[in-house]
């Protein structure tokens, strides 16, 4: 079992929810209860990684952050950082290859809240930030925490993006879909196997984590 | 507002044309309950909810107990939570992650914390649901999910209160029962309470004026009873459910008689008089069943003079203690009223299907309007 390949890939998907997780709720709610021009073009563009194979979107980033153009050369020249191939990248890589799935689920909690409710609060004297944590947020968070969980555990599988946009460095950029695909090349059968058995356990724990969540929502209240 | 208001506790006027038209004056005094009536679309939801600051109207007016909540004269709007309003949504819109003390706890803000429990209990008290306190929304049964949202809704002192359709979601048994509970409620509350309905027997049950809405517009205020018995024109009229609605020629004016004649398919008919109608012009006439007696068979009663007519009873049905009869008047045209007698009056008559019956179209009950073409009846 290689562990700093799995503490790397933990620490990746812990940094990913960190910072999906406002931005979820944020958009999610925005995207349930807005309607506005465009908001069709947004949705599909936030569901695009859906779709796209991973290492499009990886190539696409590794092309914008390369410092030798554009916004990485940028980067390099005013902040002397770079985001390909550190952990920094990598993070940012995830969050944009997580956002559907952090995003839709938490959007589809929020609008599952009949408006009658969220105006009920309102007629109760709540603003509407009070609103949001009495009401919106514990109805809507069995929505919120499977978004999380499958974030969570998505990130740990992550293979194409990852490879592109950090390659395969220990301890800075090498995960443990990555470090799998190590072992195998260098025909370690049993270092592949645990970790992939680990992996597919993981999975199957957090996918059934997901289901329990959103039966819980649509049964207790409505 | 031609109305003699003593010092209204609550005025709204709201005027746009998109994408809701509205035209609407209202006003509604403390202890008064004021109907909003209507088919659906006509917009009585709407003016709830721009009263309560949920839609925003473009053009829109409204004071409650000496505050501005909406002036767009100045562009205010303030928003509901910084008003304060009781509202009583149509399914209740109760915190389903809530116990009924809590629910009703959470509108008690402007309340220190530690009195709050107290008080939600007064209120549960109020509404007769002591001991359903600790109870989910989920487990509770229709009438008694509308008696917390009342309760909540009073929990925060409202300077008015809102019923959006209340009792259209509970069996009719219930119904009854919250009816009478907001009729003793009422009595107890110093503040104006506006209700929407599409129940017109509701409306007279419960209101004491009512404004009759058609597509955003307020076709008519008044009392129940006396909208239904003097409606402003046709189109009220056929809104508050009268069903002997005809047009007819104004023959004469005699005032000396107190009468206007009216040539009414050959026949003639005496009104009480009503001098706004020119002679020889078309207009429209209505007739409430209360109005129109039945002739008894054994032998002649009061009344019986006033516009006589015979026909034969071409459908009866019993309800609610009443028989309702379409009686035909002429085969020809197929003229008919709708007669509604009590049920002993028609038993003790003999009444039934394809019995010939006498019946007098009392002067004093028929109610003229301008003319407007009536496509379904005339």
């Amino acid at each position: 079992m290689d562990w700093t390949a799995l503490f790397l890939s933990i620490q990746l998907g812990l940094a990913t929810l960190l910072i999906l997780l406002p931005v979820g709720i944020i958009t999610g709610r925005w995207l349930a209860y807005k309607q506005f021009f465009g908001k069709p073009l947004i949705q599909g563009l936030l569901a695009l990684p859906l779709v796209l194979p991973p290492t499009v979107l990886g190539y696409y980033l590794l092309v914008a952050f390369s410092p030798a153009r554009g916004l990485g050369l940028w980067l390099q020249e005013t902040f002397d950082t770079t985001l390909v191939f550190n952990f920094q990248g990598l993070v940012l890589a995830s969050i944009l290859f997580n956002l559907p799935f952090a995003i839709e689920p938490m959007q589809r909690a929020f609008a599952a809240i009949p408006r009658e409710i969220r105006e009920a609060g309102a007629c109760c004297g709540m603003n509407p930030v009070r609103i949001l944590y009495k009401i919106e947020l514990p109805l809507a968070w069995p929505g919120i925490a499977a978004a999380m969980i499958l974030t969570f555990a998505h990130t740990l599988g992550e293979f194409g993006i990852v490879l592109m946009v950090g390659g395969n460095i220990p301890g800075e950029t090498q995960t443990i879909a990555i470090a799998i695909y190590d072992r195998v090349q260098i025909f370690d059968q049993q270092g592949a196997s645990v970790m992939s058995l680990s992996l597919l356990l993981f999975s199957i724990l957090t996918i059934s984590l997901t289901y329990w969540f959103s039966a819980r929502s649509e049964r207790k209240y409505f | 507002m031609n109305e003699n208001i003593s010092d209204p506790a609550v005025q709204v006027n709201l005027q746009q044309r998109h994408p809701i038209p509205l035209a609407v004056q209202l006003h509604c005094r403390s202890g008064e309950l004021l109907a909003l009536v209507g088919p659906s679309g006509s917009g009585k939801t709407t003016i709830l909810r721009a009263i309560a600051g949920l839609y925003q109207v473009r053009q829109g007016h409204v004071v409650c107990q000496q505050e501005v909540w909406q002036d767009s004269a100045t562009k205010l709007f303030l928003p509901t939570h910084r008003r304060q309003v009781g509202l009583v949504f149509q399914h209740y819109a109760l915190f389903p992650h809530m116990t009924v003390l809590d629910n009703i706890q959470l509108a008690l803000q402007a309340m220190p914390k530690a009195k709050r429990p107290h008080r939600a209990l007064q209120l549960l008290q109020m509404v007769h649901l002591r001991g359903l306190e600790n109870r989910y929304p989920n487990t509770l049964s229709g009438g008694q999910q509308q008696r917390v949202a009342v309760a909540r809704a009073l929990a925060r002192q409202p300077r008015i209160l809102l019923l959006d359709e209340p009792f259209s979601a509970v069996d009719q048994v219930t119904r009854r029962k919250l009816q009478r509970a907001l009729i003793s409620l009422k009595q107890s509350l110093a503040i104006p309470i506006i209700l929407v309905t599409h129940d017109l027997e509701e409306a007279g049950l419960l209101a004491e004026r009512m404004a009759l809405l058609y597509r955003g517009e307020v076709l008519q205020t008044g009392s129940p009873e006396f909208i239904a018995a003097h409606p402003e024109n046709a189109t009220v009229a056929r809104l508050m459910n009268q069903q002997n609605l005809f047009t007819a020629e104004v023959l004469e004016q005699h005032i000396r008689s107190q009468t206007t004649r009216l040539l009414w398919r050959g026949r003639e008919l005496q009104a009480a008089y009503q001098p706004r109608f020119p002679v020889r012009q078309r207009c429209c006439w209505v007739i409430q069943s209360s109005s129109i007696l039945l002739h008894r068979r054994d032998r002649p009663s009061r009344g019986e003079r006033e516009n006589p007519l015979h026909g034969e009873i071409v459908e009866y049905l019993e309800s609610n203690g009443l028989a309702n009869m379409l009686v035909q008047i002429d085969r020809q045209s197929s003229t008919s009223l709708v007669v509604n007698v009590p049920l002993h009056v028609a038993r003790r008559n003999r009444l039934a299907l394809h019995e010939r019956i006498g019946i007098s179209l009392l002067k004093q009950g028929i109610h003229l309007m301008p003319y407007q073409s009536l496509r379904r009846q005339d």
